[in-house]
């Protein structure tokens, strides 16, 4: 069902597990049902938790098995509404205006202020596109405060004004994914707006499947061992703890240097791949009992 | 609607529970619940969990509140377990049920089988957790199923299990004993979980979900929390400098912007034939403030102090200097101690710095009169200067005049109390009178910390 309010990318949390495996994404049941929902209610999807779990490959993978295109706005501090929806091509006016010097001020004005000479940026092109699109708004908490507002608007009504233009609204709802790291807390009223989903490290059975997907000349034993070594690390504590994206470049390494099974030599030799602070090393290698 | 009609009914009591446990959820929430339970429905428990999850909840923090409460609400089966064939009835012989119940609790947690592990949960409540025998007096407790049946004592039969039929030992071996030990922690918590569900099935789902359900971590008292709950603290304070830095930072910056400046302006339109395109802002030097700490890290406070030292630790980027001093009943200063290892920083301040004297007890008036002898030079016009600690004198001297000394040099002093503020007109609380000459605010949990440091602290 299409009325506008869904994006209708799947039928089913089923189809979405097996689609988004299919491109590589295993997602747990948390992931899969919120993405279904996220998708079936036409409510953005608030993506949280800790670097490196795989929240911005969620958005890609998604784009991906629905055919959408994918646009991504990337937060940084000092972003603001010039670079997150449309601004005018001030340069381009100007020239507009030197280069018609006779005319007269009401033909100026209108023409300046056309499609001609708007910028748009990644809300407003993902709200006027009226193909099957997914949203990225990567990285929301190092934005400022007055782009979560915008986003507000925004992503409740799926609209966008533009004072010389009109009100814009989205023929097509775009699937929207909202990143955070949690460096600064959301507003409430973002967060209301949004489907909520933690996602944390993967539990073992599925990060052994991960790693067995993404490293495939892994043996199955090396890669429980792996993956048990892994969560031993992230119940230390630890200044960074290691994110799915070490455990595979860990195996990769492993892989590399042909590895058949650990040993303290080959584990110390190679814990800088899964971590990445001196001391954090020095603390796991004291909790590992590597001789 | 297509929900079922006692489910909406199930879903108002389930948020209503929520609220009472101090979760915020508001009309719109509970109707976003609604549809979830519409398109879901109720066949996979576990996806209406996470999208009920999804729908409530703001943060993660909230969730161990959600999940036991959800499992109140939306219990996997109603009750008791239907024993298998051939077992005993239960309470014929309660140690041999325990011995029978052991062993495939042994091969559960060897397999580390979820499901396995709840079902045996459930077993367990129901032939070693029962007391009283009247209704209204009668129930189940989870502290005496796990008395009776002691998994802890599981450990070394499961890794015997495990290492059997195997040839050779793996690196992954020394690893095994923490996990099996994490195993039978979480089947401690499916044991209370199970055990509240039946307790709610005799005395009612709402009383139970009100009173059994713990309270979300950020709002866990400082002075009370146990030795779980504090690692879980550290967690949640964490984040919660990182945030403080950029909302500092985006503050600072936004002072910073303003006025054209001119003269810049000018010189950059000289490329584009005198039309000023690009306009030049003149942006003001931040001056970073210094900050001095003053902590209590006497062993009635003890938890408070750690928290906030990790705090300033992460927050040491945002102010040009920070200086931490430590005291019981003497000042000395712990700026160095204070760092790389968090968690045990007010242990190590304890054991290496100067911060007691003859006795153990705390002193302010001494501590403060020492630093406004000893220490005065690292307070300036530009430093803040927090007090944490309980103001608890042990019927001493306050020496205000020291603390006046202090706020006379500082640009501000506030001092952070543990205990609420009945608490301060009460026993050897010197409190009051300290808060006669400096702001005084109560600073119970890591909720009230946060707000209170990003309100007070310059930018």
């Amino acid at each position: 069902m299409t009325d506008g309010t869904t994006t209708g990318f799947f039928d089913s949390v089923d189809e979405v597990t097996d689609r988004l495996a299919a491109a590589g994404y295993l997602a747990s049941t948390a992931v899969a049902t919120t993405v279904f929902l996220a998708d079936r209610l036409g409510k953005p999807l608030l993506v949280e938790g800790p670097a490196g779990v795989g929240k911005t490959e969620l958005a890609k993978a998604v784009a991906e098995v629905a055919g959408a295109r994918l646009i991504r706005l990337q937060c940084y501090e000092g972003v603001d509404e010039a670079r997150a929806l449309y601004e005018w091509n001030h340069a381009k006016q100007l020239l507009r205006i030197t280069a018609g010097r006779d005319e007269g001020w009401e033909q100026a004005r209108t023409d300046i202020f056309s499609e001609e000479f708007l910028l748009p940026r990644p809300l407003l092109t993902a709200i006027r596109g009226s193909e099957p699109t997914v949203l990225l708004i990567d990285e929301t908490d190092k934005a400022d405060v007055e782009v979560e507002g915008l986003l507000l608007e925004v992503l409740s009504d799926f609209q966008v004004t533009v004072p010389e233009l009109g009100t814009i609204t989205a023929e097509r709802r775009p699937f929207v994914v909202l990143t955070s790291n949690a460096t600064r807390e959301l507003s409430e009223a973002l967060r209301r707006r949004c489907l909520f989903l933690h996602l944390d490290f993967p539990d073992q059975e599925l990060e052994q499947r991960i790693v067995r997907l993404r490293v495939p000349g892994l043996e199955a034993a090396l890669a429980e061992s792996v993956v048990k070594v892994v969560a031993a690390l992230r119940a230390m504590e630890l200044r960074k703890l290691p994110s799915v994206a070490e455990t595979i470049d860990w195996a990769r390494t492993l892989l590399a240097l042909g590895a058949g099974s650990l040993d303290d030599a080959l584990v110390r030799a190679t814990l800088g791949v899964l971590l990445k602070h001196q001391e954090d090393i020095t603390r796991a290698a004291g909790k590992l009992t590597l001789s | 609607m297509t929900t079922q009609p006692g489910l909406t009914q199930r879903l108002t009591s389930f948020v209503h529970a929520l609220r009472a446990n101090g979760l915020r959820v508001g009309p719109s929430e509970t109707v976003d619940a609604a549809a979830v339970a519409e398109v879901l429905g109720l066949a996979h428990r576990e996806r209406l969990r996470e999208g009920l999850a999804a729908a409530l909840l703001r943060g993660e923090r909230q969730r161990a509140v959600f999940d036991a409460t959800f499992d109140l609400y939306f219990p996997l089966r109603v009750g008791a377990f239907p024993l298998r064939e051939g077992e005993p009835e239960p309470g014929a012989a309660p140690a041999a049920d325990a011995e029978q119940l052991r062993e495939r609790l042994a091969a559960a947690l060897a397999a580390g089988d979820q499901a396995r592990l709840a079902q045996l949960a459930g077993e367990a409540v129901g032939l070693l957790g029962q007391y009283g025998s009247t209704p209204g007096s009668d129930g189940y407790s989870a502290a005496q199923t796990l008395d009776r049946l002691r998994p802890e004592i599981l450990l070394a039969r499961v890794l015997a299990a495990l290492r059997e039929g195997r040839p050779a030992p793996d690196f992954t071996d020394r690893l095994t004993a923490d996990e099996i030990r994490r195993r039978i922690q979480e089947f401690r918590g499916m044991v209370g979980t199970e055990a509240r569900r039946r307790v709610a099935e005799l005395r009612g789902t709402d009383r139970i979900a009100r009173r059994a359900v713990a309270p979300t971590i950020d709002q866990i008292d400082f002075l009370y929390a146990g030795r779980d709950q504090l690692a879980e603290l550290r967690k949640a304070v964490r984040p919660l400098s990182r945030k403080l830095a950029t909302r500092l930072a985006a503050r600072r910056r936004r002072a910073s912007h303003g006025e054209i400046d001119l003269r810049r302006t000018l010189r950059r339109s000289l490329s584009t034939g005198g039309v000023p395109l690009r306009p030049a802002y003149r942006h003001r030097r931040p001056q970073r403030p210094e900050l001095v700490l003053l902590c209590d890290v006497s062993g009635s406070v003890a938890g408070f102090a750690d928290f906030t030292m990790l705090l300033v630790q992460a927050l040491k980027s945002e102010f040009s200097r920070v200086r931490v001093f430590g005291f019981v009943n003497r000042m000395a200063e712990v700026t160095d101690l204070v760092g790389r290892d968090p968690g045990s920083t007010a242990e190590r301040i304890l054991t290496t710095a100067q911060v007691m004297g003859y006795h153990s007890n705390s002193d302010y008036g001494t501590a403060l009169g020492e630093f406004a002898d000893r220490h005065l030079d690292a307070v300036g016009p530009r430093t803040s200067v927090l007090v944490l600690g309980d103001a608890r004198n042990n019927h001493r001297d306050p020496n205000l005049a020291a603390l006046r000394a202090i706020a006379l040099r500082a640009r501000r002093v506030f001092w952070l109390n543990p205990e609420p503020p009945d608490l301060w007109t009460t026993g050897d609380s010197a409190a009051l009178r300290y808060a006669s000459v400096v702001e005084m605010h109560p600073c119970r949990n890591a909720r009230q910390l946060g707000t209170l440091i990003e309100r007070l602290l310059p930018v």
